[in-house]
């Protein structure tokens, strides 16, 4: 549980972070709250040469209304998501998403960035993130851009984020109140989902059916079309290509992506 | 006022919860190497070669040792097996499971280890692994040549089972069932810590439940006289059984300490501890019951095939516990069982708190909620009707055994009562009725289980010092249970001196020569009252030396407060005056000679989603009878963890290895702990039925919750879905497999 040798630096400001990653970007590793990271890192699965430490950069946190939009700085922390009152009131999805994750210590050290960037498909926020249509900015030597969640993820623990690139800043809609739901089903209270679906207007992401988070579309399209819950819910799997472990078979993901569909559509609907 | 059974708040707790206890990894010597050891990564192969000589250039390596430089004999590590079922302290050529050590790598500090273990380069060609009970028993794929076979050991297996057992039964019901492997997952993994001084003694700290055997143990191993061998256990953060006697690194680091002449630590990290500590459980039993259609049992079998992993160790013979408490808490006319043990190149099975007698309670609980479904009779009824009855003690069993004392049926009614048996019912009735989402299941477990087994003998010294501090020597080291306050409190009653100025200490060899150690529910009923003995004869010891003092005779005098005084006057002597004269000690054996037999019942309430398969415990109620309660904190704290396990055991964890060989669970991340997420509140009844065996009338409470708690909520599950078709679910049920036996069921 003792990790390979590594630098560390604790950049003074992001453009300081970007530059580091412009030299470094191909050997480095960005480090926020760690809770992904480290245990890779102790486990020996992942070696970075360099860790580059935005953890404490107070310009990555922030939260605040950005027209239609909520903008979110990336290193926001998952328990200051779940006590927000802007969030409460304008998308109130992502408090409750957040409020899942993990246990308080996890939280209280875990980003939003850092979950949208590690990329894991059986993470909470991004499903979530993504069934709102949101959107991430990213930084790097050739400047910021914006990607929509829907193009971002590529496979498991991959995006379309460059070496170099940083990710700096989670937008959202506001969906004040429109209908959501996130059903999340583990066995533990703090363990990642088996599946676990989000709803909010009728969008639906889904955590863990597949290498990368995914929207159910032909959910969507169905409900956009006129289709019953019922009808709707039943064509959530469709599309996916869920793993197999010792927590749930594909058909077994595939039926709890269908039934918790099923469920977070009806509360939604409330 | 008397102290015993009271509620004593724990005197240990304030340290382990603020500044934390001082653990084998705590030990610091001055110049210590660091172990850290090379496992392998491959379950079962030949070692065709071992290459250090990159790892013994890397930064801070002091030495790279392999199986061929170890000149320790390999041996058998556990009380049964055949003798050429030997381990070697590191594999030479050939490994038998996933995390067996291969090579020790010493380094100056911790942190250089891992870096030099990835250098060293093992070759290895692979063997077909036996991982499945029934192959392994089949003997196509041999762990060890020389003994032509992977069965360790047979219990019964001499005589064919009878084929008229089941003769005059109405009706019979059969299944297989599976008690699978679990982890103990200890908060603290395990640890050694050696040092040879310049007597020629070596002195072994490690984290263990029983220094004494530990000390024979690994002096055998290591070829050197136990007098020249200390053991010291300091603080041990939970062993659950996994932890009895010495694990073969132990001795390694003692061997390595001598050929470096240098002080040898070792502390393996969580990954290794799930691949190397010892397992428990792992039985595949056959259950077979038949009665008469009212509800009278006639006959139970139960054959069982049990894993010992790679290398036989105390595991390969507890399936004979399972057998003794085949029968449990039924009078059954005819019982039969028997027991085939084989090894597997997996991990090595061990204790796991209940050790035997969780898989005999699980096996007869299942096989009565099955018997009941069969002639459609309510499982509370079907149990009462065959409990052994109170005036029936002692009872010799059909498993052999006497139980000494028992009031099953009033431990069940108890439960049924404050549980509100027939609202539940008709709760379930309701939900069945109109389809619900969420169904209810009731599970009850009535079961009885050995205590104090096995060791019956303890030794107890209890002196007091000048100016009234006491020392207590017990040769049962707690590792968590909170041995120092129940022993001070066994003293304080007959000494009148408070708890606080009481110090119990245990776990060096040095101080503490002679002991069993703590295991199998057995410290109070023998250290206990070897304490108890030791207060009692040094209150007799201090009268007859107060009768010179104070002038009076022995029969005038009494003891209160700490003093001896004269009854009825003021002339009084301290205890701690006495012993400045000549010391104030006595010593006292108490042995048992038979276990003892504590019982209860348990039952459980779960929810379970029938649409996704997830069962919810949102109810336990149980009775746990280990007689006379001394600290009714410290015996709750034991029914708390008990049943925590025992619901982890039925609904969340097991140890799973692919066909490969290669563990699935070796993390926190795949292996199901629970926490107190996932628990409800416990409901506990008081009960305390003494037994005749020790004059405390006390039995053992450590592993009730896991034998009682696991079969309940385990039928409670089974029982929720039972009107879809459901007979029977292996554990854990994790929501995968409620949903398949639901499918099953209802197609």
């Amino acid at each position: 549980m003792i990790p390979v040798a590594f630098d560390y630096v604790r950049p003074e400001s992001v453009d300081a972070a970007v530059a580091l990653l412009g030299e470094r970007g191909e050997d480095a590793s960005v480090l926020a709250g760690g809770h992904s990271l480290l245990p890779l890192m102790k486990l020996r699965f992942a070696a970075p040469e360099l860790l580059i430490d935005i953890g404490r950069l107070e310009e990555l946190q922030y939260l605040r209304l950005d027209g239609d939009e909520i903008a979110i700085g990336a290193g926001t922390r998952h328990t200051t998501l779940e006590a927000s009152e802007l969030l409460d009131t304008e998308c109130p999805l992502l408090p409750a998403v957040a409020r899942t994750v993990g246990d308080p210590q996890v939280r209280h050290r875990g980003t939003l960035g850092g979950s949208l960037a590690h990329a894991d498909p059986a993470s909470d926020l991004p499903a979530a993130v993504l069934a709102l249509d949101g959107t991430v900015v990213l930084r790097g030597p050739r400047g910021a851009r914006r990607v929509p969640l829907t193009g971002f993820y590529t496979g498991v623990f991959s995006s379309v984020k460059e070496p170099d690139e940083l990710l700096v800043e989670v937008r959202v809609p506001r969906t004040g109140a429109a209908g959501w739901a996130y059903e999340k089903f583990t066995r533990r209270a703090n363990d990642w989902a088996i599946v676990a679906v989000a709803v909010v207007d009728g969008w639906v992401g889904l955590v863990n059916m597949g290498p990368t988070p995914l929207r159910a579309s032909a959910t969507e399209a169905a409900l956009a079309g006129g289709a019953s819950i019922e009808e709707a819910a039943a064509l959530a799997d469709e599309g996916t290509d869920p793993p197999a472990d010792s927590a749930g078979s594909t058909e077994y993901r595939r039926h709890l992506a269908r039934l918790l569909t099923r469920r977070a559509l009806t509360t939604a609907g409330r | 006022m008397s102290i015993m059974g009271t509620r004593v708040v724990r005197t240990e707790d304030p340290a382990f919860l603020t500044r934390g206890g001082t653990y084998t990894a705590d030990i610091a010597l001055p110049g210590a190497l660091h172990l850290t050891l090379v496992r392998s990564p491959v379950a079962h192969a030949r070692i065709a070669s071992v290459d250090v000589a990159e790892a013994r250039s890397a930064p801070g390596v002091v030495d790279v040792v392999t199986g061929t430089d170890v000149d320790l004999e390999p041996v058998r590590m556990g009380p049964v097996g055949h003798a050429a079922m030997v381990r070697p302290f590191l594999a030479t050529d050939r490994v038998r499971f996933v995390g067996e050590p291969v090579a020790a790598v010493l380094t100056e500090q911790a942190y250089e280890g891992p870096d030099a273990a990835e250098l060293v380069i093992v070759d290895y060609y692979p063997l077909p692994a036996v991982v499945d009970l029934q192959a392994a028993a089949r003997d196509e794929v041999l762990l060890f040549d020389e003994a032509g076979t992977n069965t360790v050991v047979g219990f019964g297996l001499e005589k064919p089972f009878d084929e008229h057992l089941f003769d005059g039964c109405d009706a019979v019901v059969t299944a297989e069932i599976v008690n699978q492997r679990l982890a103990a997952a200890p908060l603290e993994t395990r640890a050694a810590t050696a040092q040879w001084g310049d007597d020629g003694r070596l002195t072994l700290w490690c984290s263990t439940q029983n220094a004494q055997a530990t000390r024979a143990e690994v002096a055998g191993w290591l070829g050197i006289e136990t007098a020249r061998l200390r053991v010291i256990t300091p603080d041990v953060g939970g062993g659950f059984g996994a932890k009895i006697g010495a694990d073969p690194e132990f001795a390694l680091v003692g061997w390595l300490a001598q050929r470096t002449g240098r002080a040898v630590r070792w502390s393996e990290s969580r990954s290794e501890n799930m691949t190397g500590m010892l397992q428990g459980r792992a039985q595949r039993q056959t259950v077979t019951i038949g009665g008469t259609r009212d509800g009278r049992v006639l006959a139970y079998r139960l054959d069982i095939l049990a894993d010992a992993g790679a290398y036989p160790r105390l595991g390969a013979f507890l399936p004979y516990f399972t057998r003794s408490m085949a029968p449990a808490v039924y009078d059954i006319a005819r019982v039969e069982s028997r027991a085939r043990v084989v090894a597997t190149t997996t991990t090595s099975i061990g204790a796991y708190r209940g050790a035997g007698r969780p898989e005999a309670t699980a096996a007869i609980e299942r096989a009565m909620d099955m018997f009941a479904t069969e002639i459609a009779a309510d499982p509370a009824e079907v149990r009462k009707r065959n409990l052994i009855p109170p005036d029936a003690f002692p009872f010799r069993t059909k498993g052999r055994v006497t139980y000494d004392s028992g009031e099953y049926a009033k431990a069940l009614d108890l439960v049924l009562d404050a549980a509100g048996y027939a609202g539940l019912r008709a709760e379930q009735a309701a939900r069945r009725e109109r389809g619900d989402a969420v169904q209810l299941g009731i599970g009850l477990a009535t079961f009885v289980e050995i205590t104090g087994g096995g060791a019956f003998a303890e030794d107890a010294s209890v002196e007091v010092h000048p100016g009234g501090t006491v020392t207590v020597l017990t040769g049962t080291s707690p590792h968590g249970q909170g041995h120092a306050t129940a022993w001070a409190m066994l003293a304080s009653e007959h000494l009148g001196i408070p708890i606080e100025m009481i110090t119990v200490r245990h776990g060096d060899t040095d101080l503490v020569p002679r002991g069993a150690g703590t295991m199998g529910s057995r410290s109070l009923q023998t250290g206990g009252v070897a304490v108890d003995q030791a207060a009692a004869e040094l209150v007799e010891l201090a009268k007859q030396r107060a009768a010179d003092v104070l002038e009076a005779a022995v029969g005038d005098l009494e003891l209160v407060g700490g003093a001896v005084r004269v009854r009825g006057t003021d002339a009084s002597v301290a205890l701690g005056r006495l012993a400045e004269t000549e010391r104030l000690r006595t010593e006292a054996t108490f042995d048992s000679g038979a276990p003892t037999f504590p019982f209860g019942a348990h039952l459980a309430v779960v929810e379970v989603d029938v649409e996704s398969g997830k069962a919810v415990v949102n109810k336990i109620v149980t009775v746990d009878d280990a007689g006379p309660v001394l600290n009714p904190l410290i015996a709750e704290g034991q029914r708390h963890g008990g049943i925590a396990q025992g619901i982890a055991q039925a609904l969340f964890e097991e140890v799973v290895f692919d066909p490969d060989g290669n563990p699935l669970t070796a993390s926190f991340a795949d292996y199901g702990v629970p926490s107190a997420a996932e628990l409800p509140s416990f409901t506990l009844l008081d009960m305390a039925t003494p037994t005749h065996l020790n004059p405390l009338g006390v039995k053992g409470i450590g592993e009730a919750g896991t034998i009682g708690a696991t079969p309940a909520v385990q039928n409670a599950v089974v029982d929720a879905v039972a009107h879809l078709g459901v007979r029977h679910i292996d554990m854990p049920a994790t929501p995968l497999r409620v949903w398949e036996a639901i499918r099953a069921g209802s197609s």
